[in-house]
């Protein structure tokens, strides 16, 4: 029925002036459930193999290796949620990360470099990554996926390069230090790291017109231009600022393993992606946000520790985190589609 | 059945959209060999037609003959097809980075079963098509490098072919006469360029099929239809010759006789001397020239046909960065050709598109988001977004414009459309911009809601000048202090005051040119270079 519903006429519009109905006491509590529903997920799947698995599932020592060892993932997933709030895919932040981590190694062991100035270093380069990426996208208005898939080739190929296939060791201790081996509360600093940038991101995004602009920018370009909204700029900005987030992930995997070599880093797009999708769906559903996508980080990766427990084997990860992909934009979408839908 | 039956009769046709009749008993004939026009204001039942015959609305009453035959309403999906109708609309249909050829036989291509398909055969089919119709198309151009004209002329020649093959025929049989309905397919064309659209169709009618000619355009179809039928508000008022009837004759069956003058002017005049906003040489790509001031406190209208300009005029002047010309705004002065919309919000403007859903608001982000997108740097105090200021706000912007239910929360789609455009005027509004620029404010709102838009734009003069576009020219009588008409591109002049009534603006903008300059005499003289430029003379009026 194409030709029927191309036509360009305004004619015949239905008119409604029946009044929508004021959310009902049954829908609100509907939407605590959905606001709620993984990290109650989240807390089940924690008692249940705390009882199935006392010794050791339950110990402080699995705890906080757990929440250390996935700080980065947490960081990469909301270096991902920020573009992704102005309505563009960066899929070299994976990538990005770990032309970091060997950008940081490579000149602290190889050249001698001064630790800090090696990050600074990685930084500006995480910088100019989205600074291009932005480039390309908003000015000359390449498609997102397209530009960063480009892109995140291009860099693992120039880690490659410059790695020459090799995986440097030794990097100052110092970091790995600040990274892992101290501690508060047991708990290693990378994981107070993704926290604190969880805490930041979640505070722009919530409390800050900024973060209410790159809201308004991602879901539609032309509200926002037409409020006087500097689109490009917002756009831009989160390009940017989320390739600097996936370096500063570069340089806590340095700080993991005090090494990086050449396909450091590159395991983690999708469970980014899978995180960001699914904390989509929780804490605020129908927003990417920061505290969902923290959960869902650890959900996902409860869920794979209490599998490995059970005695499952490593591919149960590559399964894990596509089905959970798949089912967390599928959630998404039917949140966007029932909300729309209560409308006409 | 005999030979003189008619290729299509409608009787009785009634369509019903949520207690408004779009069609109300319509009756329409059509004989076999004819160009018919189908002419009739926005709104008086043309699309709800077309959309029954094409099968996507099904009628409350009416019975439907074709070639003598009744045939059961409503139409299943896709029945048209073995019917004989195919439809071209204005948008064509065509997708522009494909070839000539691979768009002309985009529906072959869907609906073969072979394994394997000859371009080169296709090509060849193309070129001897558009030979036989003598119409001179390269079958593997691109379709966005030909030109329009030609696009057009591509999309029915598509659609004639189409009928060719879709129909089920019996063995030897002769082809029934079919029906093509063009749906203002010359609204995007250059004027020079329409002969050869009226040449193609002229050929096609010859074969004995018939064409149903939907435009505005009156001179366009007094040109090229043999017979016209007029609906006004759901109602057929009359069917015509063209050729024994003028030009006056059809404006009249258009407008009616009988159209009660619009509520003047309920609010009294608010229009100052004070000159706020001066646009001078705009050009678009449908805007030719245009220059204007517009007064401090008024509510100036903007008239004009789909095509004509008035519409786009008021997006050229929001920093589309597509228009040229130059912008005074209480004395600064901009330059269209790099005026963004960021400046225009800065310079005191704002703007309500027609398109509520996909330029004005995001339906599922809460009322309280999308009304407050204009005043979140007003509310970042002490580092943090004042988050219950910001509901505040929006509860009582809610309440000051009966925006119902008053519920901030709630997503923005689930609000009817006359609460939703009520909400983009609480958006702007609470700015008190200097200029608010609208386009069709009221499409898809009903009467209650309409009112109370109009309120609205007029308690708001003191601060807020505002500029209409609409094509509800009812609405601009009610609204408006003066009323500008476009007639192709050209801002030919102002009524003022009485003299807007929905006959005069409907009479001008379907160009009857000597009124229009008769009413150029009366504001537009301070700016002599638009005042005399009359469209080509329109023929026997």
């Amino acid at each position: 029925m194409a030709t029927a519903n191309q036509s360009g006429s305004t004619e015949a519009q239905v008119t409604d002036s029946v009044p929508a109905t004021s959310p009902a006491p049954a829908r609100r509590s509907r939407g605590w459930l959905e606001a709620y529903a993984l990290p109650l997920a989240w807390l089940v799947i924690i008692i249940v193999f705390s009882i199935i698995r006392p010794e050791t599932f339950a110990q402080w020592s699995n705890v906080s290796s757990i929440l250390a060892s996935n700080a980065v993932l947490v960081i990469i997933s909301l270096a991902l949620i920020i573009p992704l709030t102005t309505g563009d895919f960066d899929l070299s932040v994976a990538a990005v990360a770990g032309f970091s981590a060997v950008i940081i190694a490579h000149l602290n062991v190889n050249w001698g470099w001064n630790i800090w100035l090696s990050v600074l270093c990685a930084l500006a380069v995480g910088f100019l990554v989205g600074l291009i990426n932005g480039w390309l996208i908003v000015v000359l208005g390449i498609e997102s996926l397209i530009v960063t898939l480009g892109m995140s080739t291009i860099v693992t190929g120039v880690m490659l390069w410059v790695t020459d296939a090799r995986t440097v060791v030794g990097v100052d201790p110092a970091l790995v230090n600040m990274v892992v081996r101290n501690r508060l509360f047991g708990i290693p600093y990378i994981f107070f790291y993704a926290l604190i940038f969880t805490v930041v991101i979640w505070y722009v995004f919530q409390h800050t017109p900024v973060g209410q602009r790159m809201l308004v920018a991602g879901r539609n370009r032309d509200v926002a231009r037409l409020a006087g909204m500097r689109v490009g700029l917002l756009r831009w900005g989160a390009l940017i600022a989320g390739s600097m987030l996936a370096a500063f992930a570069g340089m806590l995997l340095v700080g993991l393993s005090a090494s990086a070599g050449p396909s450091t880093g590159l395991d983690y797009l999708l469970p980014a992606f899978a995180a960001a999708f699914l904390g989509s769906t929780t804490i605020r559903p129908g927003r990417f946000n920061a505290w969902g996508t923290f959960i869902a980080v650890y959900f996902l990766v409860t869920g794979i520790t209490a599998l490995q427990l059970l005695g499952a084997k490593t591919f149960v990860q590559y399964l894990f985190y596509g089905l959970a992909l798949i089912i967390a934009v599928a959630l998404s979408q039917h949140i966007k589609r029932r909300r729309t839908r209560q409308g006409f | 059945m005999s030979e003189t039956a008619p290729l299509l009769k409608i009787t009785g046709l009634t369509k019903v959209f949520g207690g408004q009749r779009a069609l109300d008993g319509v009756d329409l004939v059509v004989n076999p060999g004819e160009v018919h026009g189908l002419l009739g204001e926005n709104g008086s039942g043309k699309s709800t037609l077309i959309k029954i015959l094409s099968g996507f609305h099904a009628p409350d009453e009416g019975r439907l003959e074709v070639n003598g035959n009744e045939v059961s309403l409503p139409l299943l999906p896709g029945q048209y097809r073995d019917l004989g109708f195919e439809f071209v609309h204005q948008d064509l249909g065509l997708l522009p980075s494909l070839t000539v050829a691979e768009n002309f036989v985009m529906g072959d291509v869907a609906a073969s079963r072979a394994m394997t398909f000859s371009w080169r055969e296709a090509r060849r089919r193309t070129a001897a098509i558009c030979e036989q119709y003598g119409v001179d198309i390269d079958p593997s151009a691109p379709v966005d490098e030909i030109r329009p004209v030609q696009r057009a002329v591509l999309a029915i020649l598509r659609a004639i072919e189409g009928l060719k093959t879709s129909r089920v025929l019996e063995e030897g049989a002769e082809a029934p006469p079919s029906l093509l309905v063009l749906d203002e397919p010359t609204v995007f064309l250059p004027k020079q360029e329409v002969g050869t659209l009226f040449s193609l169709i002229r050929n096609i009618v010859s074969t004995g099929s018939s064409v149903l000619f939907v435009s505005h355009d009156l001179d366009e179809v007094r040109q090229i239809t043999d017979t016209v039928s007029v609906l006004r508000d759901g109602h057929s008022v009359g069917t015509l010759t063209t050729a024994g009837s003028t030009k006056r004759d059809l404006v009249k069956l258009i407008v009616g006789h009988d159209l009660q003058p619009g509520q003047p002017h309920a609010v009294g005049r608010t229009r100052t001397d004070d000159i706020v906003l001066s646009v001078r040489g705009l050009r678009t790509t449908l805007v030719e020239e245009a220059s204007f001031d517009v007064h401090r406190g008024e509510v100036l209208g903007l008239a004009g046909l789909v095509g004509s300009g008035a519409e786009d005029a008021v997006y050229a002047l929001f920093g589309s960065g597509t228009a040229q010309g130059e912008l005074t705004i209480d004395g600064s002065t901009v330059d269209l050709s790099d005026f963004t919309e960021r400046e225009a919000v800065q310079l005191g403007m704002a703007l309500v598109p027609a398109d509520r859903k996909n330029d004005g608001s995001i339906a599922d982000l809460p009322m309280e988001d999308n009304i407050n997108v204009t005043v979140l740097g007003h509310y970042f105090t002490g580092g943090r977004l004042d988050h219950s200021g910001l509901r505040d706000n929006a509860r009582t912007l809610l309440e000051e414009f009966d925006v119902r239910p008053q519920s901030p929360t709630m997503d923005y789609g689930s609000f009817s459309g006359g609460n939703q455009q009520k909400a983009m005027m609480a958006k702007w509004l609470q700015l008190s911009p200097k200029i608010l620029l609208l386009h069709e404010p009221t499409q898809g709102v009903d009467i209650g809601a309409r009112e109370q838009i109009y309120r609205v734009i007029k308690s708001r003069t003191h601060t807020t000048t505002s500029i209409v576009a609409s094509s509800d020219y009812e609405e601009l009588a009610t609204l408006c202090d003066r009323v500008g008409i476009f007639v192709k591109g050209r801002l030919l002049g102002f009524l003022v005051g009485d003299e807007i009534t929905h006959a005069k603006i409907a009479e001008l903008s379907m160009g009857r040119t000597d009124d229009v300059l008769e009413a150029v005499g009366h504001d537009a003289a301070s700016d002599p270079s638009q005042t005399r430029q009359s469209s080509p003379s329109q023929g026997t009026e």
